[in-house]
């Protein structure tokens, strides 16, 4: 058992350019003390892409570790029952949302930006997800692969109401069309979702450059025979995209859980929670 | 725009552009294309196009619709795909956004795995062949398909790397690398890993202390690409690569 999150766990962050677009307008970020890791995929013209997805991922990021200062991210909350984490992922989200949506208002060379958004949280050996559009989260469990996100795309509402099938879905032209992003309206719906972890376990946060060019089959492979080398299995990841074509910016998030990291009762926890 | 051309006994009698979210197709004069003819029902199908992607409904209709010589009663509509009402034919082509079909051109360029550059003529042949024997409406799904598992199919290149134990209690053994990663080596003492990728194999050192040893010269972190007959040493134990096909 670990005391310390950054004992518990270990964290990759890689993103590349890929073959074909000009530029990178994915983004990353990673913070293995406070068991944070967040994956944004930017759109727009000109370098509004990179605009957006950076915005999103340092303003997220900033925000977050602020507002977990004060409050742990376990604290049961009384109105919905639900860890804090939850409520906070979604007024950060809300927040940056109308940061980048402000921005692409009042400048012209941003208007219409906006990005994709996907985000895990470990605490109290739970993780808890946020995101909005098509950027995924995975889950290697006892060596198999699971989608541990639904992607808010056209692709994906239309595999739900049955009008196409996940096999028919490969050949689609209406590919990476997402029903939500970040920074486009002034409001945001992101979805959040908790999950519990166990050791062993890999998270894998990715863009759709990596899941429409590789697929699953290969991920769960190079996850599963890389697992003792994480930088390794990113970096393995990206070359798979790359030489099935790169034809989008590639970018890859690894957690690995070595060990279980429950959430430490200190007495003013314990007073808090009489308290309520 | 995708479209549909409309023809009978071979003979085309019109281009119909898919302008609409909605389009029927039956014998009544209501429909958007109106086929007078008593095989077809009053209301016998529509296609719903949503962007760039095309979906056929039969309703209900009393001798049913055809998909390239199937029974539908709803189908994804992929380029090439031919629907039958009775005696008549409507041949679907649909959208291909410019940027994409450029960039999938690019890909399939990319894939073809060149080892050696004697190689590439023989794949080129053998990818050319099935797409001769298709009949031309298969021709142009074939080209526009973004199917990972097509792709993986051409990188199963003729050659195949094989890995022959030299030393120790397995020695003569061989080793097929025919998915994209092998390990070699015992977990938690030294493992590498050989990537198979369109170019060639690659030795990778994954765990342990101990890196690699390749013709006799120790590996660094870095990817090493494996030429045909180098001898590697992982755990102590000899093993040489070699390409067969």
């Amino acid at each position: 058992m670990a005391k310390r999150l950054s004992d518990a766990l270990e964290m990759v962050a890689r993103t590349d350019r890929g073959l074909v677009r000009g530029h990178n307008e994915d983004a990353v970020f990673h913070d293995l003390e406070q068991g944070l890791v967040i994956l944004a995929d930017g759109m727009g013209g000109y370098n509004a892409g990179e605009i957006a997805s950076g915005m999103a991922t340092s303003l997220l990021a900033s925000e977050l570790s602020l507002a977990l200062k004060d409050t742990p991210p376990q604290l049961i909350e009384l109105e919905t029952g639900k860890p804090f984490a939850h409520r906070c992922f979604v007024n950060k989200i809300v927040q940056t949302n109308s940061a980048i949506y402000n921005a692409a208002q009042s400048q012209p060379q941003y208007a219409g930006m906006g990005t994709t958004l996907v985000a895990a949280l470990f605490y109290n050996n739970r993780v808890t997800l946020a995101h909005v559009g098509d950027s995924r989260a995975y889950r290697l469990r006892d060596e198999v692969l699971t989608t541990i996100t639904r992607d808010h795309s056209l692709l994906q509402e239309q595999i739900d109401s049955g009008m196409i099938t996940p096999e028919e879905a490969r050949y689609s032209q209406n590919r990476s069309l997402v029903t939500r992003a970040v920074g486009i309206d002034p409001d945001v719906d992101p979805e959040i979702s908790d999950r519990t972890v166990l050791p062993g376990d890999i998270y894998l946060l990715c863009s759709d450059g990596l899941n429409d060019m590789v697929p699953d089959e290969d991920i769960q492979l190079t996850l599963n025979t890389l697992s003792a080398n994480l930088e390794l299995a990113a970096m393995q990841l990206i070359q798979l995209a790359n030489d099935n074509g790169g034809r989008d910016n590639i970018s890859v998030i690894l957690v690995k859980v070595l060990h279980e990291f429950p959430a430490t009762k200190g007495w003013w926890a314990k007073l808090i929670s009489c308290l309520k | 725009m995708a479209k549909l051309v409309l023809s009978m006994d071979g003979l085309v009698l019109k281009e119909i552009a898919l302008n609409k979210e909605r389009i029927s197709l039956g014998r009544k004069a209501h429909n958007d294309i109106q086929i007078d003819n008593l095989a077809i029902s009053g209301e016998h199908a529509v296609i719903i196009t949503l962007l760039n992607d095309s979906f056929l409904e039969d309703l209900n209709s009393t001798n049913g619709t055809l998909v390239n010589g199937q029974v539908v009663k709803k189908h994804f509509l992929k380029n090439g795909d031919v629907i039958e009402l009775g005696k008549y034919k409507l041949k679907y082509f649909g959208e291909q956004i410019a940027q994409d079909q450029a960039s999938e051109f690019e890909k399939t360029m990319v894939l073809r795995p060149n080892i050696t550059p004697k190689l590439t003529e023989q794949t080129t042949s053998y990818n050319a062949q099935p797409r001769e024997a298709n009949s031309p409406g298969d021709t142009h799904t074939e080209q526009f398909i973004p199917a990972p598992r097509q792709t993986e199919n051409t990188t199963m290149a003729p050659k195949i790397g094989v890995v022959q134990i030299l030393s120790g209690a397995n020695t003569g053994r061989e080793l097929e690398l025919t998915k994209t990663l092998t390990t070699l080596g015992k977990p938690g003492v030294q493992v590498a890993v050989i990537a198979k990728r369109p170019h060639g194999y690659f030795l990778t050192h994954v765990e342990g202390t101990q890196y690699p040893i390749i013709n006799g010269k120790v590996l660094d972190a870095q990817a090493q690409a494996l030429q045909d007959h180098d001898v590697i040493e992982i755990t102590g134990v000899k093993m040489e690569f070699f390409l067969k096909g």
